[in-house]
């Protein structure tokens, strides 16, 4: 995005009668497609992205929806938009703002235009600008009839356009208009000189067999936007980014959702065990259980619970039957789970939660992105009940935070909680995809022999001060759990003051003893220096590239991208100390901040934004400017 | 049957005990419920390892911990959740759910609802009581409109739920009644209940000595429960009464006792516990003292496809039409290209 040319710096290029447009070679770019909530804005920005990430190029997305399903036609409040930055060179954002918007409707507009580059281009589909629609937008006057600043308009019959376009598919009249964004992909296709195949692929897989006259309206509309690029004369220039020079192997796209749903997978198949999630739908988390219960052939058992609580009580019933149990939510639904998560911790049976955050308090912002759920995650149940806590830092690491929070449940007989957000797990990126041949197993022990002379003892532990995973079913072995506090290594339940001490004890030590699965913080720069920037999860791509900008422009910043939350890196405080300044950035108003200057009494500041918006990259990198030049 | 068992098990009903120390109050009708379900697994030569026993909160609850099975001590009203994963992770063992009116029917209602309309195949014991024990004596949602408790001085405002009109309107293929006091009874009903194919809800009316005593009286007390209870028995006419000289006709769709010595037995009503349709078990389960006797036995008998079988018919059929999944594809799955 820093690199990327505006096309206001080409200038007018020439083009004589016949002759191909000619085309500027950018190294990156990002477009947004923002219209109504029924308008396929989702699937226009999601093809592509595909498309782009298929031909070579980085990609990095961010859909941006409305909670309302259908919010009344032509709001303000129903805009729907998807964004994608697509380059040569690597990418960790969507791009603070785009260069090019293709707007449907006045309320698209309206609500997007801010977004959009000084001298980008703004696509509108004029035909929606009449006067109705203008008033439910807030428009007093259509803003079309005069400039509207420092931008390259280009107006688009495009409801005319695609009616013409699908005139012979055989499509009933009602249903032509829904066609119209695959003629706005087709436009930004020709405009970015995309290939038109697979998105013809994936009309032909989707309706082609079911509905073949929405295929061929679609695929016809489609081909009349690209060839509408070609010959009008509204474009003057098409546009090209290259492939991006990425690790050699093999690529797919993938979001956070569904990377989460893989490493579930994976992990049950690394374990040589049968998955188990139990879940309750709730935004912004629901295509993780979408995604699994596609793949019932991998014996995956999914339970869409009556209730968040229920979901969790399958979960914990799952792992004490010696399934490879997770489930999955989002901050109301993590509340609701609360209890039982005390429960998991006290019997000490493995498990993985995953809490896709989202805006809160309480229903808050259900389908918009926050980091606020951090300490609720660590400390946020009754009584002493810790456990570890994961962040996913990219939509594809979701994958690796999945699978080590696995490793860690089952090799430490504890629940683990993974934390993402609605940016991660709904935004894609490529995914180098791993060999599950060279991945390492997971080791598994379910004993079948009493530990001890007097018996099975249910508590007692070893050397990484977990107890035995003895399931039911295993003669000799039968015991009882639950919630009430159990003695030390035989679990009976004990009420005795120096034993629950002990157990107190005994289960922090366990927790605090975890070594990360994984690596336990990403680092960008220097060892030491005068400012270092500090992130977690979600917030990765932007505060990498804030930090990339900062160098570039000669200042000593480095950025500790921290993964694993509790415990917290053995070395961090040492690597803390190395720094004469510290700057917290997180979408909450300083969860992390709080919880370091309490684990190494540093004196860490904070960037705090809560918008239900990813970071903006020019914001972190005033941010820690500001934090520089402060004593 | 869904009873799991390895081979011929022979153990004795002491067996079946923990050496875990029974600490219910001195009195308590939990004390047979736990002897005769010892018994029952004794006798249907129940395999130990192969056997949990999972509840909640309350009195009741501690149940699991006396028996020398695989146990579940949860959390309030939560033991139909953890039960639930446990047979769909699981469907091989036999679970049993130990709840009580508080445990099953306020705190927990919507996982009690959900797991019997599921039929997930675990076997529900109710012990009601009609009072919070463990916290010392408050109104539960089963105790009568009026009954004074501590936290109901002037008399509960509440409308009592009933539990077995409950199970049914949630679909239970299984749904019976007994009596704390009556052993034979009661382990009659506990052998059905582990024979029955899918879930089983059994409600034991249960004496609480110290907070709420005597509130079956009517049922349990020898002298009198004759005259105050019918016992249901498949295709056989509902007849009660310490001479058996009384019955329970339908008039349309209303109950009324009846004498035998002016009506026919054959014009009683005659229970049908396999019937498809839950209403005529409905019915019984809205008579209640002292209108009407109040009905014991099991209410209704059906046998459907059980959760966990339903469960498994779609991964089976999944792997047939799929072949069993490679995971390497899958990760591959969706577009993918290659940079060299």
């Amino acid at each position: 995005m820093s690199s990327s040319i505006s096309p206001a710096d080409q200038g007018v290029l020439s083009k004589g009668p016949g002759e191909r447009k000619p085309v500027a070679k950018l190294s990156s770019v990002s477009i947004r497609f923002a219209g109504d909530s029924g308008d396929g804005m989702q699937l226009a920005g999601s093809q592509f992205g595909d498309t782009s990430a298929l031909i070579g190029n980085d990609i990095s997305t961010f859909p941006d929806y409305p909670a309302e399903i259908r919010a009344p036609a032509g709001t303000l409040a129903g805009v729907s938009g998807f964004q994608i930055q697509f380059s040569s060179s690597d990418i960790y954002t969507p791009g603070d703002e785009v260069d090019a918007l293709v707007a449907m409707n006045p309320a698209a507009l309206k609500t997007n235009l801010k977004f959009v580059k000084s001298g980008g281009i703004v696509i509108v589909n004029e035909d929606a600008f009449i006067e109705h629609e203008l008033k439910k937008a807030g428009y007093t006057e259509n803003p079309l009839s005069k400039p509207l600043g420092n931008y390259r308009v280009i107006k688009v019959p495009i409801n005319k356009m695609n009616e013409l376009a699908v005139k012979d598919a055989g499509l009933p009249t009602k249903q032509v208009d829904r066609c119209k964004n695959f003629f706005a992909l087709g436009v930004a296709y020709w405009l970015y000189g995309r290939p038109l195949e697979p998105t013809l692929a994936y009309i032909e897989d989707k309706f082609g067999t079911k509905l073949p006259a929405v295929a061929r309206a679609n695929a016809l509309t489609l081909r009349a936007g690209y060839n509408y690029g070609e010959t009008s004369e509204l474009f003057d220039q098409q546009y090209q980014v290259d492939k991006a020079k990425l690790p050699p192997g093999t690529y797919r796209k993938v979001t956070g959702n569904e990377a989460v749903a893989l490493g579930m997978v994976t992990a049950a198949k690394l374990a040589g065990k049968e998955l188990f999630y139990g879940s309750y739908p709730i935004t912004p988390a629901t295509d993780i259980l979408h995604t699994l219960s596609e793949l019932k052939h991998f014996r995956v058992v999914t339970f869409q619970a009556e209730d968040e609580i229920c979901a969790m009580g399958a979960t914990i019933g799952a792992a004490f039957g010696g399934a490879l149990a997770a489930t999955g939510t989002s901050g109301p639904g993590l509340a609701l789970k609360t209890e039982g998560i005390g429960l998991a911790v006290i019997t000490e049976l493995p498990m993985v939660i995953v809490n896709v955050q989202r805006g809160g308090p309480s229903t808050g912002l259900p389908t918009k992105t926050e980091q606020a759920d951090l300490l609720q995650a660590i400390m946020g149940r009754n009584g002493e009940c810790p456990l570890p806590v994961i962040a996913a830092a990219s939509p594809s690491d979701c994958f690796n935070a999945t699978v080590e929070a696995f490793r860690i449940a089952v090799r430490y007989m504890t629940p683990v909680m993974v934390l993402t957000d609605g940016y991660v797990g709904n935004s894609a990126e490529p995914w180098l995809v791993p060999d599950v041949s060279k991945m390492e197993k997971i080791k598994v022990e379910h004993p079948t022999q009493a530990n001890d002379a007097k018996g099975f003892m249910p508590y007692m532990r070893n050397e990484d001060g977990a107890r035995p995973w003895a399931i039911p079913g295993t003669p000799g072995l039968e015991h009882r759990i639950g919630g009430l506090e159990k003695a030390d290594v035989t679990g009976t339940v004990s009420y005795d003051p120096a034993n629950h001490d002990r157990m107190t004890n005994l289960r922090a030590a366990k927790v605090a003893g975890v070594k990360p699965a994984g690596v336990p913080y990403l680092w960008t720069g220097k060892e030491s220096g005068e400012l270092l920037l500090v992130g977690w999860g979600g917030t990765f791509g932007h505060i990498k590239q804030a930090t990339i900008e900062l160098q570039q422009a000669g200042l000593s910043v480095a950025a500790c991208h921290l993964r694993y939350m509790n415990p917290l890196p053995e070395d961090l405080g040492d690597k803390l100390r190395k720094f004469k300044r510290v700057l917290v950035c997180e979408i909450n108003l300083g969860q992390l901040r709080m919880w370091l200057r309490a684990n190494y009494l540093i004196d860490a500041k904070g960037f705090n934004v809560v918008r239900g918006q990813p970071f903006v990259v020019h914001e972190i990198v005033d941010a820690a400017k500001s934090a520089l030049a402060s004593k | 049957m869904s009873v799991a068992t390895s081979g011929p098990i022979s153990l004795k009903p002491a067996d079946f005990a923990s050496s875990a120390e029974v600490r219910w109050c001195p009195g308590c009708g939990d004390y047979s419920i736990l002897a005769t379900m010892k018994r029952v697994l004794a006798k249907l030569g129940s395999d130990r390892s192969k056997t949990v026993f999972v509840s909640g909160i309350g009195c009741s609850s501690r149940f699991p911990y006396y028996m020398n099975t695989y146990g579940f001590h949860s959390i309030h009203g939560r033991a139909p959740t953890i039960a639930t994963g446990l047979k769909l992770a699981r469907p091989e063992l036999d679970v049993w759910i130990i709840t009580g009116d508080g445990d099953a029917l306020s705190i927990g209602g919507n996982h009690f609802i959900h797991m019997l309309r599921r039929n997930v195949d675990a076997k529900i014991i109710l012990f009601n009581n009609r009072i919070y024990g463990l916290t010392k004596g408050q109104y539960s949602p089963t105790s009568l409109k009026d009954q004074k408790t501590k936290s109901s001085p002037m008399g509960s405002p509440d409308y009592p739920i009933r539990p077995i009109s409950m199970a049914l309107g949630a679909e239970a293929s299984f749904a019976a009644r007994t009596v704390d006091s009556d052993v034979r009874h009661m382990e009659s009903v506990f052998e059905r209940a582990a024979k029955h194919v899918g879930s089983a809800f059994i409600e034991v009316y249960q004496n609480c000595v110290i907070f709420n005593d005597g509130a079956y009286a009517y049922a349990a007390d020898k002298a009198i429960k004759a005259e105050h209870t019918v016992y249901l028995e498949h295709g056989k006419p509902l007849v009660f009464g310490k001479d058996s000289d009384k019955g329970i006709r339908l008039n349309g769709l209303q109950p009324e006792v009846v004498s035998l010595k002016d009506v026919k037995a054959d014009d009683l009503l005659i229970h049908d516990e396999k019937a498809a349709d839950p209403t005529l078990a409905f019915l019984l389960s809205r008579l209640r003292h002292p209108e009407f006797p109040e009905p014991m036995g099991v209410f209704r008998a059906v046998e459907y496809s059980r959760y966990s079988e339903l469960v498994g018919q779609q991964i089976k059929a999944a792997v047939a039409k799929k072949g069993e999944g490679d995971l390497q594809s899958l990760l591959r799955s969706n577009e993918t290209w290659t940079v060299e």
